[in-house]
């Protein structure tokens, strides 16, 4: 695997499955973006906008920072 | 053949037309580069007749990238046909990385032109530039695809 770029980390994995093992597919077909770029975010490849953070959290029906969690971030 | 379907089946099209962007650009100008060395015999290489060739390779390279990225649309799945978000962000970086040449051969055309250079030096630096945008253009693309940012 590639080697990780960005400190942002996610469990859209963990959501996906927990949501009846939805598809990379179709998760990227719900927030409009392709299926490379859902796994770009999973393997944090990619740090997606603010906007496309949200609709991916929307799609699970969470908040974001259950989706998305920052490495440095101090309590 | 059959690996380079499976390829086309886990990249974007954006992804694929950074690859044709860039092996065009290497091969043509290799073809040119190998026709004026061939034609330069004995003589000042910059007495050779460049013109033509530069002409032809830049026009095949132009159709081969266009008959390359139809190639590609018809072997890409649909979904993943269509640039998101992602492809914008990383088109922006390849053009920002290639426009850098573009200058830089703009800068050195103009001082060629200045030193009152031969045409050949100043038409082949404008040339070197340009695939060289193309090339590392590409490359910035394709690293950023693999590697992420």
């Amino acid at each position: 695997m590639a080697p990780k770029p960005t400190k942002v980390t996610n469990s859209i994995r963990a959501l996906r499955f927990a949501h009846g093992e939805m598809t990379q597919a179709a998760l990227a077909a719900r927030i409009g973006v392709t299926r490379q770029t859902v796994i770009a975010i999973e393997q944090g490849r990619y740090s997606p906008s603010l906007e496309l953070a949200f609709q991916i959290a929307a799609v699970f029906g969470t908040r974001i920072d259950d989706v998305f969690a920052y490495e440095g971030a101090t309590p | 053949m059959v690996s380079v379907l499976l390829y086309l089946r886990e990249v974007t099209a954006e992804q694929v037309r950074a690859w044709i962007a860039g092996v065009v650009a290497v091969l043509s100008y290799g073809v040119y580069v190998v026709v004026v060395i061939g034609r330069a015999g004995d003589g000042p290489i910059a007495a050779t007749p460049y013109a033509m060739p530069l002409v032809w390779t830049v026009g095949i390279a132009i159709v081969a990238t266009i008959v390359g990225n139809i190639v590609a649309g018809l072997l890409i799945p649909a979904e993943d046909a269509v640039a998101d978000v992602r492809d914008q962000e990383i088109s922006r970086l390849g053009e920002r990385v290639g426009g850098a040449f573009v200058v830089i051969g703009g800068v050195a055309a103009l001082l060629l032109a200045l030193a009152e250079a031969p045409h050949f030096w100043i038409a082949n630096a404008v040339y070197l530039a340009f695939v060289l945008s193309a090339v590392l253009g590409a490359i910035a693309r394709l690293a950023v695809y693999h590697w992420g940012f």
